[in-house]
């Protein structure tokens, strides 16, 4: 059985999209058989930031459909075999997906994958309510900003109460929060809010926090993961992410300022 | 404390200010996460019908939901003018669901 996995946010360009990337990316090169699904309909852009865009031929809604198999519509990665993409349709059809036609193609993916990861789309319509219906765990995107943290905090009410876990009275979805778009030098300074101070609204369990980083706008140019930049913090901060979430243990790198001479020379922390 | 704190702290900071709007919004909205979608109108409509029978203000009426694992509990609180009875508070618990 796969684990499934969503990926979501309620507010948008958080970066739920280049995280689905470099999580399943770094799940597959992990050697895991890993599927990454855009529930983005009508406003498919994963395929870009996996960098298949010119090789989509069928999509999530054919396969819902019965317009093609499955087979023909997941895309294998080109940089790791074991790591396929299921692109989302450009329909302007708001109802091309519906929870039995998405809980066949999961169940489906299920026999061949190990993880499934659903890229969901922003907001708390029903997209974002299909992508995250049947998973097992939630990776929460969050910036370190208010309206961000407070729409994170919303998603989860839903998590909580809308999900086919929840209506079973199955064990809940297991929550992880994912803290990107970090700047330690803005924290430090006061300008942007902390780890901690995230953490203390809405205590979940860390899986990582993601620097601010240029490698990430690098990597959606030439559409190829973060994750594969390895030399990168934001390639580095996602490679351990994947670690903790098959359970290792790994420190947390990236949440310190930079900024040391001139600041402990005029005072600074 | 060195100059620059002396000028950096003139300012109050900002995630600081973000931090304590969040806290307060979102405990707010916690609240009423959990609660069925008809409180409002309920409150609303037992007030009507309360107020047939016995001038009471706005605030002389709570509605209180509970929830606990093996049951909700629907808690309505009237406080009755002084004038109307000899015990100036009359409990009224409703178990519903």
């Amino acid at each position: 059985m796969a684990r499934i996995i969503v990926v979501t946010s309620g507010k948008g360009g958080v970066g739920k999209t280049t995280t689905s990337a470099a999580i399943a990316m770094g799940l597959a090169k992990r050697g895991h058989k890993t599927a990454v699904i855009d529930f983005d309909v009508g406003l498919r852009n994963l395929d870009l930031i996996m960098g298949c865009e010119r090789r989509v031929v069928y999509d999530f809604v054919n396969v819902i459909n019965g317009e093609a198999n499955l087979n023909q519509a997941l895309i294998r990665d080109k940089n790791c075999n074991q790591l396929y993409i299921l692109p989302a349709s450009q329909t302007r059809d708001k109802d091309a997906l519906n929870l039995e036609g998405v809980g066949r193609v999961l169940e489906e993916l299920s026999r061949d994958f190990k993880y499934i990861v659903c890229d969901s789309p922003a907001g708390i319509e029903k997209g974002a309510n299909l992508a995250m219906y049947y998973a097992d765990d939630a990776f929460v995107v969050t910036n370190p900003e208010v309206s961000s943290v407070r729409d994170s905090d919303r998603m989860l009410g839903i998590l909580a109460s809308k999900s086919r876990r929840a209506e079973l009275n199955m064990e809940p979805i297991k929550e992880y929060l994912l803290l990107t778009r970090y700047d330690p030098d803005r924290v430090e300074s006061g300008e942007m809010l902390s780890l901690d101070d995230v953490q203390e609204i809405l205590s979940l369990h860390l899986l990582g926090v993601i620097p601010e980083s240029k490698a990430v706008l690098n990597a959606s140019n030439s559409g190829i993961p973060v994750i594969l930049d390895e030399k990168s913090d934001a390639g580095q901060a996602y490679a351990d992410v994947v670690a903790r979430y098959l359970g290792e243990k790994r420190p947390l790198r990236f949440i310190d300022s930079k900024k040391g001479f001139l600041r402990k020379l005029f005072g600074g922390k | 404390m060195s100059l620059l704190d002396y000028f950096r702290s003139s300012k109050s900071k900002t995630a600081t200010v973000a931090k304590e709007r969040l806290q307060i919004l979102v405990a707010h909205e916690r609240y009423y996460r959990d609660k069925p979608s008809y409180l409002p109108q309920l409150q609303e409509e037992l007030m009507q019908v309360i107020r047939k029978y016995v001038q009471v203000d706005q605030d002389a009426i709570s509605v209180k939901f509970e929830q606990d694992e093996s049951q909700e509990t629907l808690e309505l609180n009237i406080v009755l003018p002084d004038s109307q009875a000899a015990r100036s508070s009359q409990q009224d618990t409703v178990r519903a669901l």
